[in-house]
């Protein structure tokens, strides 16, 4: 390449940065660079001057990104752009679709061989299985997107038949306390599985895992953008064809419902993969507006429990407070996965959210630990504090590596290898509920 | 002489319509016709010239469409529509107002320009 040619491909390459300036257009100004080029050239100047000034008629990049913005202001609105014209897009989109469908499929699967969403005991199948019917495509379409070895994606399929054998192998009995276990804790052992496929098995890696992480957040954001639409949808059809005469209660109920929700799963993360570059992530930001009003809400939660004199605990009480603490760690992890430097009054917002939150968990084991204390050890009050613990345990080092932080003495990168290092403690305590459970307390 | 940025502005819209009326046209032989018709006293940032066109298109004054000459390069050519040539007509029609009321201005001040004569 001779050095004009270089020097336009770099100047190509400067106008291609700029979001603004289309691809196509980028084709039209190099073309007008050149017709100056050769026309400078034709009257006697060298191509490298003839070149610096072309590039000068042209006018400032800065100018120039502001005059095609002021046209082109749809282009500012950051786009998921869908369908593009190269093919290898369209084949994407066909191959999403492919596992989409997928998903759609295995959710009605067990329908064929009878099993209906009718009595408990279906249910309670369908409880303990959807993890696997809407996890395992998405975990495939992930590996092929990855091109993850061999040993990778046997690796993942591994663990997703672990997943159906602990949901099925052991003779549940529907109102079980373990049924109900396993359906909360093996769909969180097989997401984490399916980040082994997302991280295409690098998941040694602090980075990939985060990456994980971040996918994890946006995720859950689209899923829910896609079930509100998914919720007009339903809301419609069934509006609309009552006026016309039609129930098309049982078609959406057993349907459109299922079917959307499992593809919904897949189309999801092909979403939040095609957007990664182009629009801002949403977890951070939720996770920023709402860190300083759930500090305030654990604090007067805080002073109601003592005013209160006490907690007591219950089966749903302590889902809920799991949950809570569940919450808080997210608002945590995703704060620090977007995390820019001279924030010092976030990370001490952040250390605030943790402390509070810290001591509900702490009033939470003790008045677990007196529940024991009084009628021993169930399914339910056994894993409730496993969790607590675990979450515990995540809390109080992260207390206290955010202490270091504000003060200074530790940077933001040992609280996130914390972080991704302590998934394999989720999943490990996940999957301990799935396998071990159901034979350590049986079906009482 | 320099020509202020707003008569510059201003005067860009109708000028690329008419060269445009003429035939269809890309880019930097537009930039090159407007130099020869204002004798080189029209001066734009050459790069500016495009959110113009694409503004035209936006609006359906004018269309466009990718080509390869013979041996050359792909180039982006631009064509006047019936809504382009509405909108050349219109502008005549406020420019040759404004000429006109300029004119009389001249006129009654009686005086050549200074850069002219003496």
């Amino acid at each position: 390449m001779s050095d004009v040619e270089t020097q336009i491909a770099a100047w190509r390459a400067y106008a291609e940065k700029r979001r603004e300036i289309g691809t196509t257009d980028t084709d039209e100004l190099e073309d007008h660079l050149r017709d100056r080029i050769d026309e400078l050239v034709a009257t006697g100047l060298a191509p490298d001057e003839a070149f610096l000034v072309a590039v000068k008629r042209m006018g400032s990049l800065d100018a120039l990104t502001r005059e095609f913005a002021r046209e082109h202001s749809d282009r500012l609105w950051k786009q998921l752009v869908l369908v593009d014209a190269d093919g290898e897009k369209d084949r994407d989109l066909a191959v999403v679709l492919g596992f989409a469908a997928l998903g759609a499929v295995l959710v009605k699967a067990p329908a064929l061989v009878g099993v209906g969403y009718d009595d408990s005991g279906d249910l309670a199948f369908f409880a303990r299985n959807v993890a696997v019917l809407v996890l395992a495509p998405l975990a495939a379409y992930l590996c092929w997107s990855r091109d993850a070895s061999t040993r990778v994606c046997a690796a993942v399929a591994g663990l997703f038949g672990l997943g159906v054998v602990a949901a099925n192998a052991y003779p549940f009995d529907p109102d079980a306390q373990v049924t109900v276990l396993t359906a909360i804790h093996l769909p969180i052992a097989l997401w984490l599985a399916t980040g082994v496929a997302y991280v295409g098995g690098d998941w040694r890696d602090a980075r990939a895992r985060m990456d994980f992480i971040r996918f994890t957040g946006e995720w859950v954001v689209y899923m829910a953008l896609l079930a509100l639409g998914g919720g007009v949808l339903s809301a419609l059809v069934l509006g609309t064809f009552d006026t016309i005469g039609y129930q098309a209660d049982e078609f959406v109920g057993e349907w459109l419902i299922p079917c959307g929700a499992a593809g919904a799963v897949v189309v999801a993360a092909w979403m939040v993969e095609a957007k990664k570059s182009v629009v801002e992530n949403m977890a951070p930001v939720l996770g920023a507006v709402f860190a300083p009003l759930f500090a305030l809400a654990l604090g007067a939660l805080v002073t109601g429990i003592v005013l209160a004199g006490g907690l007591d605990v219950e089966r749903d009480t302590l889902i809920l407070f799991d949950l809570l603490l569940v919450v808080v760690l997210g608002l945590l992890v995703y704060g620090i996965s977007a995390y820019g430097p001279g924030r010092e009054w976030s990370d001490l917002l952040r250390l605030v959210l943790v402390a509070v939150t810290l001591l509900v968990d702490v009033i939470v084991l003790i008045a677990l630990a007196g529940r024991i204390g009084d009628y021993g050890f169930s399914a339910n009050r056994t894993a409730a504090l496993g969790e607590n613990l675990v979450l515990l345990a995540n809390l109080g080092w992260s207390a206290l590596l955010l202490l270091r932080l504000v003060r200074g003495t530790a940077p933001v990168t040992r609280l996130e290898r914390w972080q991704t290092s302590y998934l394999t403690v989720y999943a490990a305590w996940a999957w301990v509920v799935v396998l071990a459970f159901p034979l350590l307390f049986g079906n009482d | 002489m320099r020509i202020a940025k707003d008569l510059v502005a201003a005067s860009t819209t109708p000028l690329v319509l008419g060269i445009l009326a003429e035939g269809e046209s890309y880019g930097y032989a537009i930039l090159k016709h407007v130099a020869e018709l204002s004798g080189g006293r029209l001066e734009w940032t050459d790069g500016l010239l495009y959110p113009l066109l694409h503004r035209l298109e936006r609006l359906g004054h004018v269309e466009s469409v990718w080509r390869q000459p013979d041996g050359g390069r792909r180039r982006k050519y631009y064509r006047i529509t019936s809504s382009g040539m509405a909108e050349l007509t219109e502008q005549r029609r406020q420019w040759a107002a404004v000429v006109a009321a300029l004119e009389n201005v001249w006129t009654s001040l009686g005086a050549q320009p200074a850069w002219e004569g003496a």
